[in-house]
């Protein structure tokens, strides 16, 4: 299957996390739109690899999938990031009674 | 170089160390052991210079060479001291007469604080330091750091009392005169060393055929200048006069021992050039002669005891650098050694006068002091007889020198010469009638005060008025002595040269007869005339009218000064001050600080603390990038 597919498919996951962190209010939401951006960019890294290992794979056979290793950084990132984010989204329901993002400016000051 | 000689660093940095101590210790240490040290180091100085005269007498001159000052590929200038007949010379004139000097300022300045006092001996020894430095250089680039050094001294000195704003505003213009000399005097080393790619005296003096005469002409003449601010001589000798400002016995070493001589001994120095450069000569030699006039005309007028001696030095001056410009190098290095004789007598005599008067400096106040104080009298009577040229005293014979070698030059330079020397008879016994016969004018408690000043005073007063008497007997003319002209026999190694090159002009001997008579006749006119007319002065209000005012306001030069120089120099510098320093560079850098801090304000709106906001611009900024990453591709 040619590269672009998945070139595409990941691109559109981006922008939909993007778009969905930019618009939207509620943390949640948010949240996961971010986990959405981190995994668009993991599809890429695996489809990257993948092709890479195809091109290479005969003559630098332990080479080649590497870069698949990333992914599961990217993970675990995400994993101590959900861990942290969720539980600031907890305190900020405790305190405000809301997940809306907008009440966060009350830090300022 | 293993030679014993090696030793005269110690001359200069006894001085030095002295000016350490006193200067770092002023104020632990008590007033003896500052005068002590102060008097201690310049005695130490003065002997080993005694003992290198010797040396040098018999032969032993020398250059010693102690480190590399400056070591490039294109130029090599050496930390030399350089011993000969001349450098010898001058270092007995500043080691002698500056230790009485010191000798006598301990008693001097006995009156003022500890640690003020320390102050004062600590300049005192950096002054003769700097001094000793200038004339033992080996090359131009020693001579001038001495160079500078005298002129710094003289300003630290003229403003010791520097809590009085007038006595500041002469050491002021004394420095800044200095300075308008010494850039004279750097401009022609650096010509000098750009034609002959060293500043070392040997090896200029015997390059010298590579310069053109155009280089010589310029080099002299930008030395000229230079002297000219350091001997004070026309256009730059208005901070002499001022220089009185401090205390008497700088004055006394200002204007005997050290820096007035500075200049004299540059041109003795560089006597190869000078005499090649005949333009320079004349231009020297009319400076000298007119500054001598100038100076004698308007110290006829003075009142002031410290003013009258101060135009008598810068007329003395002008005589030496006739001396130099009419090619009597001898004469005027023989005058320089007795005018530090008579004139530091002179001035210690007057301040001797000024102490027992309680401060007071108006001849108008003084009179009668013979009874009061018959030291200081008798040997300030003698410094009066060898200024004003009488024989045997010691200015008759150097003097004569001068004048007779002028006269070999031009008549008409003799002419003025000895017009100058009766007006210095004259002046000279005006001073000594108004204070020392007469009645005494001054107030009842300044009479009562009168004494005699003690034995640290009258000492070197007694010391110079000897050497003030006898001194002129090391160079007797040859009319009257054959080979009695020890002096020129002495220095001929240094003016041969010179003497090489110039034609020597010999008088007929009844001309020269003829001449001393007119010289020393005229004077003894003179001077018995102001005896008698100033002995019995009383003290008058009427104003000076016609040539006499001028006389008395010195011929309006620092009015002359102020006006052309002086006040537009200070308004451009209140222009330069109000507008471009406050509005234009204060402005700029004022203005950068407003523009910041009225930026930093608007941009601070950016941290809303809307959290979709800082994402919106976080995306934009990604995206911003890219396009340029893009573009640029």
């Amino acid at each position: 299957m040619p590269i672009n597919y998945y070139i595409f498919l990941s691109l559109a996951l981006f922008c939909i996390g993007i778009i969905g962190v930019l618009t939207r209010r509620n943390a949640i939401i948010i949240f996961m739109c971010v986990e959405l951006m981190l995994n668009a960019a993991n599809l890429l890294l695996v489809a990257f690899s993948k092709m890479h290992h195809l091109a290479l794979g005969v003559n630098f056979p332990t080479l080649a999938s590497e870069a698949q290793v990333f992914v599961f950084f990217i993970m675990v990132v995400a994993a101590a990031e959900v861990s942290v984010g969720l539980a600031i989204i907890v305190m900020l329901y405790r305190n405000t009674h809301s997940v809306d993002v907008n009440f966060l400016n009350r830090l300022k000051n | 170089m293993n030679n014993i000689l090696q030793i005269v660093w110690l001359i200069p940095f006894l001085p030095l160390v002295g000016f350490l101590i006193n200067g770092l210790g002023r104020k632990s240490l008590s007033k003896s052991v500052s005068g002590i040290i102060g008097c201690a180091t310049i005695l130490g100085s003065f002997i080993l210079s005694i003992w290198v005269f010797i040396q040098v007498k018999n032969g032993n001159t020398f250059v010693a060479h102690y480190y590399d000052f400056v070591n490039t590929a294109a130029l090599k200038i050496g930390f030399d001291f350089q011993i000969d007949q001349l450098s010898s010379l001058f270092l007995l004139i500043i080691t002698g007469v500056g230790f009485l000097i010191h000798l006598y300022s301990t008693s001097y300045m006995h009156e003022e604080d500890n640690k003020d006092f320390a102050k004062y001996f600590a300049f005192l020894n950096l002054f003769v330091f700097s001094m000793l430095l200038l004339v033992m250089g080996g090359n131009y680039i020693i001579m001038f750091i001495g160079w500078e050094g005298v002129g710094l001294c003289s300003y630290l000195l003229i403003g010791y009392w520097f809590k009085n704003n007038e006595y500041n505003d002469a050491a002021k213009k004394a420095f800044i005169m200095n300075r308008i000399g010494d850039l004279g005097f750097l401009l022609a080393v650096f010509w000098l060393m750009s034609k002959t790619g060293t500043a070392d005296y040997h090896e200029v003096f015997a390059n010298v055929s590579k310069l053109t005469l155009t280089d010589i002409t310029g080099i002299t003449l930008l030395m000229f200048v230079g002297a000219t601010g350091k001997s004070a001589q026309i256009p730059l000798y208005t901070w002499l006069p001022d220089a009185m400002a401090g205390p008497t016995p700088v004055s006394a070493l200002i204007h005997a021992a050290t820096m007035v001589t500075a200049g004299i001994y540059m041109i003795a120095r560089s006597n190869v050039l000078f005499t090649m450069a005949p333009l320079t000569q004349s231009v020297i030699a009319v400076i000298g002669l007119a500054t001598a006039i100038l100076a004698a005309t308007i110290a006829l007028k003075q009142n002031d005891i410290k003013k009258v001696l101060a135009y008598s030095t810068v007329s003395q001056l002008g005589y030496m650098f006739l001396g130099l410009g009419v090619g009597a190098y001898t004469g005027a290095v023989f005058h320089v050694m007795t005018h530090a004789f008579f004139k530091a007598l002179l001035f210690l005599g007057a301040g001797s006068v000024i102490h027992a008067m309680g401060g007071e400096q108006d001849m108008r106040n003084m009179g009668g002091l013979k009874k009061y104080m018959s030291v200081t009298h008798i040997t300030f009577l003698l410094g009066c007889l060898a200024i004003a040229g009488m024989p045997p005293f010691s200015g008759f014979f150097s003097k004569d020198e001068i004048l007779a070698a002028a006269y070999a030059n031009s008549p008409v330079l003799w002419g003025i010469g000895v017009l100058g020397a009766l007006m210095t008879a004259f002046y000279m016994f005006r001073l000594y009638a108004m204070t020392f016969h007469g009645k005494f004018r001054g107030t009842h408690e300044q009479e009562h005060h009168l004494h005699e000043s003690p034995v640290a005073i009258t000492i070197p007063l007694i010391v110079l008025a000897i050497l003030a008497v006898i001194g002129g007997f090391v160079g007797i003319p040859e009319i009257f002595m054959h080979g009695g002209h020890k002096l020129e026999v002495f220095l001929e190694p240094i003016f041969a040269p010179s003497n090489a090159i110039a034609a020597k002009h010999h008088l007929e001997h009844a001309t020269e007869y003829i001449l001393m008579g007119v010289s020393v006749g005229g004077a003894l006119i003179a001077l018995l005339y102001a005896f008698s007319k100033f002995s019995k002065y009383e003290k008058t209000t009427a104003e000076e009218s016609g040539l006499g005012k001028i006389f008395a306001n010195k011929w309006y030069i620092d009015e002359l000064y102020n006006t052309i120089i002086v006040k537009p120099l200070q308004s451009f510098a209140g222009f330069l001050n109000s507008l471009v320093e406050k509005k234009g560079i204060d402005g700029f850098v004022n203005g950068v600080g407003k523009a910041i801090n009225y930026g930093s304000r608007q941009i601070r709106f950016l941290q809303s603390g809307q959290v979709g906001n800082y994402v919106l611009l976080m995306v934009v900024g990604i995206l911003i990038m890219f396009i340029i990453q893009f573009l640029s591709k």
